[in-house]
C-alpha cells in the first residue's frame, strides 16, 4: 500500500493508541453521563414512590392466618365460658361451666394447670368478665355468692440462653372465700362486675328475677394489714322482663342490660342503693330478631350489640337538646349473615372481632366504619362458641361447638384509617353529632384518635386564600405596571428588589409575623382597616390633583416615574392612618375595636389569626407571582402594543384589550405558582397561627395547615404507626397538589411561549 | 372627572401604587430587621428615676428603656389602673434585670409616674452567666468574703480581678470541653470496641485485656484532669462583689458568675463604639447561654455553614451531571420535555415534603440499615438511624437539586452552538468539547445555581426540623476527635434558632433582640449570596453577548 506522509503519521501506533484512548474516554463520558443523568431523574421520582410506599399499608385489609388447630385440652373440665391469652400469646386460659380454670400452652402441647375454683357443693350459674385489661373474672354460684379471680402473667428470662418463660397464676383480689352477692341466697343467673381502686361493684340477676347492685368496699386495716369488706346493696324488681346480658362500665356508674325482646336498658347507678332505669330502647330491627351478644368497645363508652341477623350496631350515650343522655345508634355493620355468637373488643384500639354461628369471624373498626375482613375460621362451617383475643390483638382463639380450638394470627396494623375517617364527618364517642376533627394522640388507650384531614385541608386552603387575596392584586398590578408603564431605568432596580424578597427565608417572615405583626395588628386593627380604604382612595385623589397641577411641575416627572412619585404619598397615608386610628376608635368603638368585635358582633379574635398569616404569606408569594407575571406581560410582542397605540387606543386601553388578554395565560400560571407556594408554606403558618385545627372562615381566628401539622407532629409520632403514615399521607397530598398546580402552570407557560414566538 | 376616569389614568396610578407598596414593604421589613438587630448591641444608658404610682410611696427604679408606646387612657382605666391625665399616656418598657430578685426582667411603667430621671455614671450593668443582667451600684470587692476594696478604687480593682477570673474560666472550659470531652469520646469508643468483640464472638483473650489496660490509662488521665479542675474551681470562687440594687438591698455576686461589667452612663461615644464591636464579635463567636436567650450564636452559625458546605459538595456534581445529560446527551423530545417540567416542578414542591421524605427514607430506611450493617455494637442506640447532619445535608441537596439543574441547563443553552461545532470540527471528541469548552463556559451558570441553592438551603427550616436540627447541640459537628467530622451528630441552625428562641423559649421578651440580630445575620448572608448570583448571571450574559456578536 502507498503511504502518504499524512496517513503514515495518522497510522502511527502511538497516535492510534491515543485516539483509541480518546474514543474510550468519550464513550465513558457518554455512558457515565447517561447513567448518572437517568439515575438522578429516577431518584427524583423516588420521592413520590417512597411516599406512596409508606402510605400504602394503611389501606390494606386485615389478614388472618391459621397457626394451628387442636382439640380443647381437659375436656372433662367442662364447657368453655371464656377464653383468654396473655401479651405474648403463649399461654391460654379456659374458664368452664363447671368452675374450672384450665391454663394451657397455646401450642396445644400441655396443660399447665387445671384449678377448680367453685367450692364443693355449689354449681356455677353465671360467669362475668370485668375490664379485660385487668384480667378479672367472676363466677356466679347457685347460692347467691360469687368468686372473683384475677389472671396474672409474669415474664421471666432465665436459663442459659435467656429463654423467655411465662408464668401464669390466679389471684383472689377480694379474698379466697366466695363473696355474698344476694343476701337471700338466690342463684345468680346473669352477672357482671368491675373492680375499682376502692369500691367494687357487682350486678346480677337472680333466679327470682331481681336486679341486684352490690358494692363491696375493701378496707385495709392500718394495724395488721388485715382486709375487711363492707357491702351495700341496691335492688330493682324486673317483673316479667327476661334479662340476657348485663354490662357494667368500668367507672361503675352506668349499667346496660339486654332483654329477650331485643331491648337495651340504660340504668344509672349514680346512687348504687337505688338503681334507676333511664331508658329502654329497641336495638334490633324486627321483632323476630334477638340480641345475641352485648359487649363494650374499649373505653366502655360504646356498646356493641350483635343480633340474630348477623348485624352489629354501635350505640353510645348522646346528649340531646334537653340535656338528657340518650342511648343512640351510631353506626352498624352488616357483613355477617348468621347470628352473632361472640364479640371480642380490642384492648388498645376501637376495633372488635365478631364471631357468628356459621363459623365466620369478622374484623371491624368502629371509627373508621371499616369491615376489614370476614372469613370462615372453623372447618365445615361449624358454629363458633367462644372467642378470645390477645391483648395486642395479634392472636385470635376460636373455639367451635365441636370442641376444637383454632388459633389464628391476625395481621391488622392500621384499621383506623379509611376514606371516611379522613374526609367525611365521623361520629366520635362523647360527641353530640358527627364532626370533622383532628386529634391525633393522647396518653391512654381509651382515647379515640380523630384523623380527619378536613380541618387541616380547610386550614391550608383558608391560609392560602387570605394570602392570595392580599398577594394577587398587589403582585399582578405591580407586574403590569413594572412591565409596561415603568421607566426602564427604575425597572432595572425594582425587579431585582422584589425578587430578592423571594429569597427571604420564610422563618424570618414567620417570626416577624408572629412576634411583631400579630401584636401590632392586635393593637392597630383599625389602622389596618383604614389603610385598606385610604390607600386606594388616597392614591386616586393624588392622581386627580396631579393632573391639575401646572405643566411646569408635571413635566419635571417623566412618564413611568409614577411609582417613585407615589412613595411619599404611600408613606404619608400609612402615617396618617395610624394617626386617624385613635380618634376613630374612641368615636366609633368606645376605644377598643377588639372588645366591640367579640362582644357586639360575637366574632372570636385570636392574636395569631388568618389575617396575620394572609399578610405574611402574601408577602412571601408576591415575589413569585410578580416575577412570572411580569415576564409574561413584558414579553408580549411589541408590535401588538405599538399597533394598538397607533390605531388611537389609549395606553390603558391597549393594556386591557391587548396586553392583558395576550398575557393572561402567563398571569394565570403565575397565580397558580403562588397558590402552590402558599399551600405548602410551613414556617409562616407554624409561627403566625395558633395551630388550632378549627374550621371557620373567620379571618380573626387561627388555623392549622397540613404542612404545619406535619412539622408539629412528625417528631413525636411512632415510626411506622398509623399516625406516622397519615402524616406521610398528608405530605403526599401536598406533593400531588402542588405538583399538579405547578405542572398546569408550566404547561400553560410553555404554550404561551410558543404562541409569542409565532406572533 | 368622567373623562379622566375613561382615559384609564387612575388605573395606571393604582398599578403604580401597588409597586410602591411592594417596595415600601420590602424596604420596611429589611430596615425593621436591621434596626432591631443592630441596635441591640449598642450600650443603652441606664435610667434611674423616682417612681410613684398614684402618689404612693416613692421608689427608685433602675433599668434600660427598651420600648415605649402610647396607650389610650380608657384602656388603662379598663385594666384597673387608677390614673388621671391626658387622653393618651406614654408607657415605657423598662428592663430592670435582676430576675433572681424581682422575678421578671421587664416592667411597664407610665412615664407620668417617673420623676427626677437621671443617668448617674456610677451605675453598673453586669452580664451574668445565670439570671440575666444585673443593674446596680458597686459597693465593695471581697476576697474569701473579706472586703478588700471599697469606694472609688473598687472599680479598677474589679476590672483586674475580673480579668483573672475570666482567664480561669477559659482554662476550665478548655479542660471540660476539649480534654475531658476527648477522654469521654475515647472511653465510649473503647466500650463500643468491647461490645463489638462480644458481638463477633471473638474469643481472643488478649483483646479485652488490652482494652481494659487502655481504659485504666484513660481513667488515670481523667483523674488528673479532675484534680486540675478542682483547684481551678477553688481559685475562681475566691472573689466576689457586693452591690446595691434599686430597692436598697445589697447583693453578693461571685465573680465567677460574671461575663462582663460596664458602666454605660460613663461611656464616651468611642467607648460605646468599641463596646458595640465587641458585642457583635461576641454574638458571632460565643456559645449561647441561658437556654439560648443570651450570649452568642456561634454553634448555629457553624452548623449552618457546615451543612451548606456538605450540601454543596453533594448537589453540584449531581446537578451538573443531570443537566449535562438532559441538554447534551439525551435525545430531545417529549420525554426530556416532561422531565424538564418535572424537575422544574420539584422546585415548587413544599419543603416540608422533602423533610418527610428525608426522615422516612434517609433516616429510618437507609440510616437504619447502615446501623445494622456497620454499627451493630452501638445498638439499640442509633448512630445514623437518627436525624443528623448527613441526612439534613442530603435532604437539602435533594431540595436544591432542581435549582442547580435548571440554572446549569440555562447556562448550557446560552452557549452558542457555533462554539460546540467549532470544537468538534477541530477534531475534538464530544467529551473533550464538554470538558474543555462547554463546562468551563457554563461554569458561571453553575456557580449561579450553586449560590442560589446555598441561599435557599441556608434559609430553609421546615425540613430540617425533621431531619437533624436541635435547639441545643451538645457538641459541634467538627471537633478535635478523630475523624474530626462527625456527620452523625445533630446540629444547630440559624433559621431554627430564630424559630426556637422566638417561639419556644421561656423568656421571649428578653430573647427578642437576639432573635432580631440572628434574623438580620441570616437575611444579610442570604441577600449577599443572592446579589452575587445576580451579578454572576448578568456578567455571564454580557460575556456571551460579546461572543454572539463577535
Amino acid at each position: 500500500m502507498n503511504t502518504t506522509p499524512i496517513s503514515s503519521i495518522l497510522s502511527d501506533p502511538a497516535l492510534i493508541r491515543r485516539r483509541k484512548w480518546r474514543m474510550l474516554k468519550d464513550k465513558l463520558t457518554k455512558y457515565g453521563m447517561t447513567v448518572g443523568g437517568i439515575s438522578i431523574i429516577i431518584a427524583i421520582l423516588l420521592i413520590f414512590f417512597y411516599l406512596l410506599y409508606v402510605v400504602f399499608p394503611i389501606f390494606l385489609p386485615a389478614h388472618l392466618e391459621k397457626v394451628r388447630s387442636f382439640k380443647i385440652l381437659a375436656p372433662t373440665a367442662g364447657e368453655t365460658v371464656y377464653l383468654a391469652t396473655e401479651e405474648k400469646s403463649e399461654v391460654g386460659v379456659r374458664f368452664t361451666r363447671q368452675g374450672h380454670a384450665v391454663q394451657f400452652k397455646l401450642d396445644g402441647s400441655q396443660i399447665i394447670a387445671d384449678n377448680t375454683l367453685a367450692p364443693v357443693g355449689t354449681t356455677v350459674t353465671s360467669f362475668a368478665v370485668a375490664d379485660p385489661a385487668t384480667g378479672v373474672v367472676a363466677f356466679g354460684l347457685n347460692d347467691g355468692r360469687a368468686i372473683v379471680v384475677k389472671q396474672k402473667y409474669e415474664i421471666t428470662y432465665g436459663g442459659e440462653n435467656n429463654v423467655r418463660e411465662i408464668k401464669s397464676r390466679l389471684d383472689y383480689p377480694l379474698g379466697e372465700a366466695p363473696l355474698v352477692i344476694d343476701e337471700k341466697g338466690q342463684a345468680l343467673l346473669t352477672l357482671d362486675l368491675q373492680l375499682g381502686e376502692n369500691s367494687n361493684t357487682f350486678v346480677a340477676v337472680t333466679k327470682d328475677n331481681r336486679l341486684l347492685v352490690s358494692t363491696i368496699t375493701k378496707e385495709t386495716s392500718f394495724l395488721d394489714d388485715s382486709v375487711s369488706l363492707t357491702r351495700t346493696q341496691g335492688e330493682l324488681s324486673l317483673q316479667q322482663a327476661k334479662i340476657t346480658h348485663l354490662l357494667l362500665e368500668k367507672e361503675q356508674r352506668v349499667l346496660y342490660a339486654a332483654d329477650k325482646d331485643g331491648q337495651v336498658w340504660y340504668i344509672s347507678l349514680q346512687d348504687k342503693t337505688a338503681p334507676q332505669i333511664l331508658q329502654r330502647v329497641h336495638v334490633v330491627q324486627t321483632f323476630q330478631e334477638r340480641i345475641t351478644a352485648l359487649e363494650f368497645l374499649t373505653g366502655d363508652i360504646s356498646l356493641l350489640v350483635g343480633d340474630s341477623s348477623g348485624r352489629i350496631t354501635q350505640w353510645f350515650l348522646v346528649r340531646d337538646n334537653n340535656n338528657n343522655n340518650l342511648l343512640t345508634k351510631i353506626r352498624e355493620f352488616h357483613d355477617q349473615q348468621s347470628p352473632i355468637v361472640a364479640i371480642a373488643a380490642e384492648e388498645r384500639r376501637k376495633g372488635f372481632i365478631a364471631a357468628d354461628s356459621s363459623g365466620q369471624v369478622g374484623i371491624y373498626h368502629t371509627t373508621a366504619q371499616r369491615t376489614l375482613l370476614v372469613k370462615p375460621v372453623t372447618e365445615a362451617s361449624v358454629a363458633i362458641s367462644q372467642l378470645g383475643l390477645a391483648p395486642r390483638a395479634d392472636t385470635l382463639l376460636v373455639e367451635d361447638v365441636a370442641g376444637n380450638l383454632h388459633i389464628w394470627a391476625i395481621q391488622n396494623e392500621h384499621p383506623e384509617v379509611s376514606w371516611s375517617t379522613l374526609w367525611n364527618k365521623v361520629w366520635y364517642e362523647n360527641y353530640a353529632k358527627p364532626e370533622y376533627l383532628w386529634q391525633s394522640s393522647a396518653a391512654t388507650n381509651d382515647f379515640e384518635p380523630k384523623f380527619s384531614l378536613m380541618p387541616l385541608a380547610f386550614g391550608t386552603l383558608k391560609a392560602a386564600f387570605y394570602a392570595m387575596l392580599i398577594a394577587v392584586p398587589i403582585a399582578v398590578f405591580g407586574a403590569i405596571y413594572t412591565a409596561y408603564f415603568m421607566a426602564p431605568s427604575i425597572r432595572r432596580l425594582v425587579k431585582p428588589t422584589i425578587e430578592i424578597m423571594a429569597a427571604l427565608p420564610t422563618v424570618i417572615l414567620g417570626f416577624l409575623a408572629g412576634l411583631w405583626l400579630a401584636p401590632m395588628l392586635e393593637n392597630n386593627l383599625l389602622a389596618m382597616v383604614i389603610l385598606f380604604i385610604l390607600l386606594p382612595t388616597g392614591v386616586l385623589l393624588f392622581a386627580y390633583v396631579w393632573q391639575w397641577l401646572p405643566k411646569t411641575i408635571r413635566y419635571r416627572v417623566p412618564p413611568g416615574w409614577e411609582a417613585a412619585l407615589l412613595m411619599p404619598v404611600v408613606l404619608g397615608l400609612i402615617w396618617w392612618s395610624s394617626l386617624l386610628k385613635e380618634p376613630l376608635e374612641t368615636w366609633l368603638f368606645q376605644g377598643d375595636i377588639r372588645h366591640w368585635l367579640t362582644h357586639d358582633l360575637g366574632i372570636r379574635f385570636d392574636q395569631r389569626n388568618a389575617l396575620v398569616v394572609g399578610v405574611a404569606m402574601g408577602l412571601a408569594v408576591i415575589p413569585n407571582i410578580f416575577s412570572i407575571a411580569e415576564d409574561a406581560v413584558f414579553s408580549v410582542p411589541k408590535h401588538l402594543t405599538i399597533g394598538s397605540l397607533a390605531l388611537g387606543a389609549t395606553s390603558w386601553q391597549t393594556m386591557t384589550r391587548v396586553v392583558i388578554l395576550t398575557a393572561s395565560p402567563g398571569i394565570f400560571s403565575a397565580v397558580m405558582i403562588g397558590m402552590g407556594r402558599a399551600v405548602g408554606e410551613t414556617m409562616i403558618v407554624l409561627m403566625a397561627t395558633g395551630n388550632t385545627p378549627v374550621m371557620d372562615w373567620n379571618i380573626f381566628e387561627g388555623l392549622r395547615t397540613l404542612a404545619a401539622n406535619i412539622a408539629v407532629e412528625m417528631p413525636e409520632s411512632e415510626v411506622n404507626g398509623t399516625h406516622f403514615r397519615i402524616l406521610f399521607l398528608s405530605a403526599l397530598v401536598l406533593f400531588i397538589f402542588t405538583f399538579f398546580f405547578n405542572t398546569l402552570s408550566e404547561v400553560i407557560r410553555q404554550r404561551l411561549r410558543k404562541k409569542y414566538s409565532s406572533l | 372627572m368622567n373623562n379622566w376616569w375613561k382615559s384609564g389614568d387612575p388605573w395606571i396610578w393604582l398599578t403604580a401604587a401597588s409597586v410602591t407598596v411592594s417596595i415600601v414593604t420590602v424596604a420596611g421589613l429589611l430596615s425593621l430587621i436591621a434596626w432591631h438587630g443592630l441596635a441591640h448591641f449598642w450600650p443603652a444608658a441606664i435610667l434611674e428615676a423616682d417612681y410613684s404610682e398614684n402618689g404612693s410611696n416613692k421608689q427608685v427604679v433602675i433599668g434600660e428603656i427598651r420600648d415605649q408606646e402610647s396607650i389610650p387612657l380608657s384602656q388603662l382605666q379598663a385594666a384597673g389602673v387608677k390614673v388621671k391625665g391626658e387622653q393618651q399616656m406614654t408607657r415605657i418598657l423598662l428592663k430592670t434585670g435582676n430576675r433572681d430578685l424581682f422575678g421578671a426582667d421587664f416592667r411597664w411603667v407610665l412615664q407620668l409616674d417617673l420623676q427626677n430621671q437621671r443617668y448617674p455614671p456610677e451605675l453598673m450593668a453586669i452580664e451574668r452567666r445565670e439570671w440575666g443582667n444585673f443593674y446596680g451600684y458597686l459597693q465593695a470587692i471581697k476576697e474569701h468574703g473579706q472586703v478588700v476594696s471599697e469606694g472609688a478604687g473598687a472599680w479598677p480593682e474589679l476590672q483586674q480581678r475580673l480579668d483573672r477570673v475570666l482567664q480561669l474560666h477559659q482554662q476550665i472550659r478548655t479542660i471540660e470541653k476539649f480534654k475531658i470531652g476527648k477522654l469521654n469520646y475515647e472511653l465510649e469508643k473503647l466500650r463500643l470496641k468491647q461490645r463489638r468483640l462480644e458481638l463477633n464472638h471473638d474469643t481472643d483473650p488478649a483483646k479485652p485485656v488490652a482494652l481494659a489496660a487502655q481504659k485504666v490509662i484513660l481513667q488515670a488521665q481523667f483523674e488528673t484532669l479532675n484534680q486540675q479542675l478542682t483547684t481551678l474551681y477553688e481559685a475562681i470562687q475566691r472573689d466576689s462583689i457586693s452591690a446595691n440594687v434599686m430597692d436598697g438591698r445589697v447583693v453578693n455576686i461571685p465573680l465567677s458568675n460574671i461575663v462582663k461589667v460596664y458602666r454605660p452612663n460613663s461611656f464616651s461615644f468611642l467607648d460605646k463604639a468599641r463596646f458595640y464591636m465587641a458585642k457583635i464579635w461576641e454574638f458571632l463567636s460565643e456559645e449561647p447561654r441561658e437556654a439560648n436567650t443570651e450570649g452568642g450564636i456561634f454553634p448555629a452559625l457553624f452548623g449552618t455553614v457546615i451543612m451548606v458546605l456538605i450540601m454543596s459538595i453533594m448537589v453540584t456534581p449531581i446537578g451538573v451531571i443531570a443537566a449535562v445529560y438532559l441538554h447534551e446527551y439525551a435525545k430531545q423530545g417529549i420525554l426530556t420535555r416532561t422531565i424538564r417540567i418535572a424537575v422544574n416542578n420539584l422546585a415548587g414542591v413544599p419543603s416540608i415534603v422533602y423533610g418527610v421524605f428525608g426522615l422516612g427514607f434517609f433516616v429510618y430506611f437507609i440510616g437504619g440499615n447502615v446501623d445494622q450493617w456497620f454499627f451493630p455494637e452501638a445498638l439499640p442506640s442509633p448512630t445514623f438511624g437518627t436525624p443528623g447532619m448527613l441526612w439534613a445535608s442530603m435532604t437539602l441537596a435533594l431540595l436544591t437539586l432542581p435549582v442547580v439543574i435548571v440554572s446549569t441547563e440555562e447556562g448550557l443553552a446560552r452557549i452558542p452552538s457555533s462554539i460546540r461545532e467549532g470544537s468538534l470540527a477541530l477534531g475534538a471528541t464530544k467529551a473533550e468539547t464538554l470538558w474543555r469548552t462547554v463546562i468551563p463556559m457554563a461554569s458561571p451558570a453553575i456557580m449561579t445555581g450553586l449560590i442560589l441553592a446555598v441561599a435557599r438551603a441556608a434559609g430553609e427550616v421546615a425540613p430540617l426540623m425533621l431531619v437533624g436540627v436541635v435547639k441545643l447541640a451538645p457538641a459541634l459537628v467538627v471537633d478535635n476527635n478523630l475523624p474530626f467530622l462527625h456527620l452523625d451528630r445533630k446540629f444547630m441552625h440559624l433559621g431554627f434558632h430564630i424559630y426556637d428562641v422566638g417561639f419556644q423559649s421561656p423568656n421571649v421578651e428578653a430573647a427578642r433582640p437576639l432573635v432580631y440580630a440572628t434574623a438580620f445575620l441570616l437575611v444579610a448572608v442570604i441577600i449577599v449570596l443572592n446579589l452575587t448570583a445576580i451579578w454572576f448571571r448578568n456578567h455571564l450574559r454580557e460575556k456571551y453577548k460579546a461572543l454572539e456578536t463577535a
